[in-house]
């Protein structure tokens, strides 16, 4: 447990240090958003109407966005080869990995999400679930871009391979959050597509570790 | 006492059979210095018993026990050098040594580290970031990580590359030193590096000839003149 967190501890301090990976994956989140009342027009009801689903898009892109260099600096400095040789279980070490990737990309994102929501005229009712979506989702969506992350490694133009893998096995996170903010704007009930979500997370947290750490093996090799 | 071993190892690279029936034996204080041209298998060799790459046939064992049985066991005794330095640009040297050495479970990693680069002679790149450190004191800072994080066996892939005569000196101090508590050492090296006692392991040996008309293989055989 206490190596776990020494490499969480030391992601976390090279991406503070590099500091770019995090604004980006925000900043990108925000212009993203930004963009749509440009080109649907400022009618409030539209885009009260879509708010929830082009939330949720930009934030599947921008989470997207550094997964590519989630484990490439350490495939391309050593590091890797020698945490595979470490007594830290390689499947410890890519969940360590994607845990301070979602604390430095996803957790912002949750953050920033109210606040667009105000700009697309989003139903006040909808903010709770939201950011409850979100809290659920984003941590999924680093799980399973670790496996892409893991696979495109050394592969070139892996950062373009890497959301052709990645994108399709999102749908279901963005059915069931966008699912949710829309049921609860509509007074339904949020419960049966925050349940999914869980129930999707719950089995992206073990598999996730195991499928990247087998392709991890195979690259180092 | 534990005995380092492997039989029959034959390794694949791509389509290429790199080497082919290598036996090898190291007891506890031993040195094994494996020679040959490039492209023998030196690398190959020292990633194969380090447990990265799995030989195509063959076994290794620790004192009888295949380490294919117990490779959590093994990754616990083995410390690496392999030719890229893992050095983090924006950690500073010690922050960079002092995580391998928590990694490797140190119980005060951050006074491993300081003593560590004491002992390579580079107490003073503890706090600068690595990537303004030179090619040779990236090196010394890679071989640091054999003393901080310590472990029986060294694997070491030409680890005096891009150090000065004095750094070699040093280290073959470090060597010698390792071996007199019981360690053991597997290294490769184009340059010498005096290892009293220690065995040779010529990989030209072991090159297998059916191999010889593809590739440059002929000419890597005639380079390397067997012992």
């Amino acid at each position: 447990m206490n190596r776990f967190l020494r490499l969480v501890a030391r992601d976390l301090r090279l991406a503070l240090r590099q500091g770019s990976d995090a604004t980006i994956a925000v900043m990108f989140f925000v212009l993203c958003v930004v963009l749509f009342p440009f080109g649907v027009g400022p009618e409030p009801n539209i885009l009260a109407r879509i708010a929830a689903g082009v939330i949720w898009v930009a934030a599947l892109l921008a989470s997207l966005l550094s997964l590519e260099r989630l484990f490439q600096t350490d495939y391309e400095d050593g590091s890797l080869e020698l945490l595979s040789l470490s007594s830290l279980p390689l499947e410890a070490a890519v969940l360590a990995k994607t845990l301070a990737h979602w604390l430095v990309t996803g957790v912002p994102l949750i953050v920033a999400a109210p606040l667009l929501a105000v700009l697309l005229n989003m139903d006040a009712q909808g903010f709770g679930v939201l950011v409850l979506t979100l809290t659920l989702g984003t941590p999924i969506l680093s799980l399973i871009g670790s496996i892409g992350a893991a696979l495109t490694l050394g592969a070139r133009r892996g950062g373009v391979l890497l959301s052709l893998l990645i994108l399709p096995l999102y749908i279901p996170v963005l059915i069931f959050g966008a699912g949710a903010i829309d049921a609860a704007i509509n007074s339904l009930t949020p419960r049966p597509h925050l349940l999914l979500l869980a129930g999707i997370l719950a089995a992206a947290l073990p598999l996730a570790p195991w499928a990247g750490a087998a392709a991890l093996r195979q690259a180092v090799e | 006492m534990p005995v380092f071993s492997g039989s029959e190892l034959t390794c694949l690279r791509g389509d290429r059979l790199v080497f082919t029936g290598l036996e090898f034996r190291i007891a506890p204080g031993g040195a094994l210095v494996l020679l040959g041209p490039n492209g023998s298998g030196k690398s190959s060799l020292l990633r194969v018993m380090a447990g990265l790459l799995k030989p195509l046939r063959g076994t290794l064992g620790w004192d009888g026990v295949s380490i294919a049985e117990d490779p959590d066991g093994h990754r616990a005794r083995v410390q690496y050098v392999g030719h890229l330095d893992a050095v983090k640009p924006v950690l500073t040297a010690a922050e960079n040594l002092a995580f391998w050495a928590a990694l490797a479970g140190a119980a005060d990693p951050a006074a491993n580290a300081r003593t560590a680069l004491d002992r390579l002679g580079v107490p003073h790149i503890a706090g600068v970031p690595g990537r303004y450190l030179s090619a040779g004191q990236k090196r010394r800072l890679n071989l640091a990580r054999l003393l901080a994080a310590p472990a029986t066996l060294w694997l070491l892939d030409e680890p005096t590359v891009a150090l000065d005569r004095a750094a070699i000196a040093l280290f073959e101090g470090l060597i010698a030193e390792h071996r007199a508590e019981g360690g053991m050492v597997v290294l490769s090296t184009h340059t010498d590096i005096a290892t009293p006692g220690g065995e040779e392991l010529h990989l030209d040996d072991f090159t297998p000839y059916a191999d010889d008309e593809e590739g440059g293989g002929e000419d890597l055989e005639e380079e390397g003149a067997g012992p």
